[in-house]
């Protein structure tokens, strides 16, 4: 008698109904526990660093690469969650992300001499398992030894931590990982903003900075911030169809309603603008 | 109520063969006394049986090949009778310690856990067994004729209340243990067993040979009764083993190790607790001169240490040997002993076990044995001192830290939990944006979830060159990188310690530079293109020299 598979298939779901939901569809593998980076303009862009899955970010020194690491941790640490840091260059800056609001109690940081050490230091980390949050910082490796690191060494780390809710996070000058990591983030230094007790702009028209005249007039003045701009090259995660951006908050932002955005800008402040009165100086 | 006496036969030379488990099953005799009086104290049935006499002196001994010689050893006896202790409190509780071979218990309670008396004595010879013990074990209701019991008969021997006398009827009398005369008086009298002097009428014992005899004679008939002392738990806990042969490899060395080990954590579980730390010491004996460095400012003593002392400190108290051995590994690898080793002490600093209660809200936290091991290989790979959760100092000194040990959990976020606060708004210390409260805002304003830049530290700093324009920055160069300075704030002056040595007094700049030397030193792809950058410098005047700080990214 020929079996028809349709009616056992409904006979299997009406059985399992209640308990098992779907029990003959795939599980879609696209869909991840993502988790806040800290910053909404990234959270919206993203959805959010994905657990069991390596994250890429990459840009130039002064890109942001390091404030957009420290956000995150400064999450993750706030639920308690155990991170790990393996810094390759040992450039990690404690007192500031301290008062960036990481728990430092929840960080173990691994200073290391060179990238040799940096990789099996993260080989041991992610071996032993544990840790919410592994970051591998290869910031101020050079182009050309990052290069030479063979594209197993990121498979491996990604097959280290899947089905696992570690958050595995590369942080370098160029992209290496290829289709090894989950999402990329390219990161580009935005404008710096100064804040200056003068009324007279900082920029002229032109958006340039003024020259050497206007440097000697005697005024206060400190960093405030700097913007960053990211761009997202690749992500695995479904696409955000729904976005709202608070136009004041950006000088300019790609936001097609709709549709998925690539890219976003979003806002870092010094830590001396968190106390004093401060005048802003007018940007474009 | 009824007691068990535990008796180990031939105490000492079992002590000798549990600390060299590869004895067993082989003749062994025991050697005691300062040579040339030298000579066979105690030896196994083995041994007797190829011919081992007892007071054979040394030499005469030697002439047994088959038969294994080994000095007596105090530090053995006491370890195996601390285990023997061990393991009876693993029992019972009350517990009296009556000899160096002999342990009473008390029995009372303790049929709801265990049993009849039956199953508690296989019990108590399985347990001794996993220590390497074998023991006799002897159960009624009187103190005394248990310990008879269990000296005269071997394997378990149980007798029912109101049969003590008729159980020890047919032991000889020596099991009482008399003084030697009374012994030499009761050999001479024939009496034999202990039915022969429960026969013996009391008053006329008593004129031949005082309160003792009597109180033998009680002995003997089963009718001598006293309470049962109670012996104290010690709270150390050490194995130690001295070796024949110096070692100097790892290998055997670990061997060693992990057999010291296992007794540790054995007693360890005996008494429900687990090792917080680890104390090891090494007598070392005579180092290679060719092994040690050379130098004119040492001196004899520090060319050639005499002993070696470490000590492993635990995240979490543990009493896993084998991984306390992979512990003690890695450290020995990092560091190893300077010269062969002739002793090995190995003590535990008892705690008692984590205990915790996993949350369905928080993730399961790491687990603690593998983070041990894990940071024992990270210190192995990089040094232990770069290791670590760091620790913001409190001072004034710019990037003051240290690298403290990493131990994720702390009852203050336990406690925060607890009271029901969410961990976002846990109250931290904010070295340089004050004290954040509970809404999250800041003291001086602004709140605390505004993303800051972050800067990162070049370690050590980087000499620059500056050139001042009014006494403002206005071009700057290092490392083979020269920009022009497009925006500067400062100077920041601080400056601290001045009582010290090491005062600092500092400018620092925060600026924005225009670089224009070769990008490629900058590892940029397009080498055509200007990059800026934000960093922070400072001006030393201790050094009276212009440093990079770091870089803002």
């Amino acid at each position: 008698m020929p079996v028809n598979f349709a009616t056992l298939r409904s006979q299997v779901e009406r059985a399992l109904a209640g308990r098992v939901a779907a029990p003959f569809d795939c599980p879609d593998r696209n869909v991840t526990e993502n988790v806040s980076t800290g910053i909404d303009e990234i959270d919206l862009l993203t959805g959010g660093f994905p657990r069991g899955a390596l994250t890429e970010i990459f840009g130039p020194p002064c890109s942001g690469r390091t404030t957009l690491f420290v956000s995150a941790l400064s999450k993750r640490t706030a639920y308690l969650e155990e991170c790990a840091l393996i810094d390759a260059s040992d450039a990690f800056d404690p007192c500031h992300a301290q008062a960036a609001g990481v728990d430092l109690k929840q960080l173990l940081w691994v200073r290391c001499r060179n990238i040799n050490q940096a990789l099996r230091a993260t080989d041991l980390i992610l071996q032993g398992g544990g840790f919410g949050f592994v970051c591998l910082d290869l910031s101020d490796v050079s182009r050309e030894v990052a290069r030479k690191i063979p594209l197993e060494t990121w498979f491996r780390f990604r097959r280290a931590v899947e089905n696992t809710r570690t958050i595995l996070l590369l942080i370098e000058q160029e992209s290496n990982a290829k289709t090894c990591a989950s999402l990329v983030l390219k990161l580009e230094a935005g404008l710096a903003r100064w804040s200056t007790t003068s009324q007279t702009p900082l920029r002229n028209e032109d958006g340039q900075i003024r020259g050497a005249d206007f440097l000697q007039q005697s005024f206060a003045r400190f960093l405030a911030g700097m913007d960053v701009h990211a761009e997202v090259l690749r992500s695995r995660m479904k696409p955000v169809t729904k976005l709202a951006f608070r136009a004041n908050r950006l000088s300019a932002a790609a936001i097609n309603s709709g549709s998925r955005a690539q890219e976003t800008i979003f806002r870092a402040n010094a830590l001396w603008s968190c106390f004093g009165k401060t005048f802003e100086a007018k940007q474009q | 109520m009824a007691f068990a006496s535990i008796y180990v036969p031939n105490f000492i030379v079992q002590a000798v063969v549990c600390a060299e488990p590869e004895l067993r099953g082989r003749a062994v005799a025991l050697l005691d006394g300062t040579p040339p009086l030298c000579g066979v104290v105690a030896m196994n049935e083995f041994a007797m049986r190829d011919g081992i006499q007892m007071s054979m002196s040394e030499s005469q001994a030697a002439q047994f090949c088959s038969v294994e010689k080994r000095r007596r050893s105090r530090a053995h006896e006491e370890a195996a009778h601390a285990a023997l202790l061990d393991m009876s409190w693993s029992i019972s509780p009350r517990v009296e310690d009556t000899a160096p071979d002999t342990i009473v218990l008390d029995l009372t309670g303790l049929h709801s856990f265990f049993g009849a008396d039956a199953n508690i004595a296989k019990e108590l010879a399985q347990r001794a067994s996993q220590l390497g013990l074998n023991i006799n074990t002897g159960i009624s209701a009187n103190i005394e004729v248990a310990i008879r019991l269990a000296r005269g008969f071997s394997g378990i021997t149980l007798v029912p209340s109101g049969k003590e006398s008729k159980s020890l009827a047919s032991l000889p009398v020596s099991v009482l243990s008399p003084p030697v005369e009374i012994m030499e008086s009761f050999e001479r009298w024939g009496v034999r067993t202990c039915a022969d002097l429960a026969a013996l009428p009391a008053p006329e014992l008593s004129e031949r040979l005082g309160q003792a005899g009597v109180h033998l004679r009680e002995l003997a008939s089963g009718a001598s009764k006293r309470s049962l002392v109670l012996a104290e738990p010690k709270t150390c806990f050490a194995e130690e083993i001295e070796l024949d042969d110096a070692v100097e490899d790892l290998e055997p060395l670990a061997f060693l190790l992990g057999r010291l080990l296992d007794q540790l954590c054995a007693r360890l579980q005996a008494h429900a607790l687990a090792a917080a730390a680890i104390h090891l010491r090494f007598d070392l004996g005579d180092a290679f001169e060719k092994d040690l460095p050379v130098s004119a400012k040492t001196s004899t003593e520090e060319i050639a240490p005499k002993s070696y002392e470490r000590d492993l400190r635990l995240s979490a108290p543990m009493r896993d040997s084998k991984m306390l051995l992979k512990l003690l590994r890695l450290q020995l690898q990092a560091d190893p002993p300077q010269a062969s080793i002739r002793k090995i002490s190995i003590a535990a600093e008892p705690a008692r076990r984590r205990a915790t209660q996993r949350d369905f809200f928080r993730p399961n936290s790491i687990d603690p044995e593998k983070l041990e091991l894990t940071i024992a290989r990270l210190g192995n790979l990089v040094g232990s001192s770069n290791v670590g959760a760091p620790q913001v100092m409190d001072t004034h000194r710019s990037g003051a830290f240290r690298m403290s040990r990493f131990s994720p959990t702390n009852e203050e976020s336990q406690r925060c939990r607890k009271a029901g606060h969410t961990t976002a708004t846990q109250v931290q210390e904010n070295q340089f944006a004050g004290d954040r409260t509970m809404s999250g805002r800041t003291m001086f304003g602004g709140t605390a979830d505004r993303t800051t830049v972050a800067l990162r530290i070049f370690r050590p700093e980087w000499l620059a060159k500056i050139d001042i324009c009014e006494e403002r920055p206005v071009q700057i160069s290092f490392r083979g990188l020269r920009g022009k300075i497009a925006a500067a704030s400062g100077p920041w002056r601080s400056s601290g310690d001045w009582w010290r040595e090491d005062a600092w007094r500092h400018e620092e700049w925060d600026i924005h530079i225009r670089f224009h030397s070769d990008a490629s030193r900058m590892n940029t792809e397009d080498p055509g293109k200007t990059y800026d950058g934000l960093y922070r410098i400072y001006y030393d005047h201790a050094r009276r020299n212009w440093y990079v700080r770091g870089r803002y990214d």
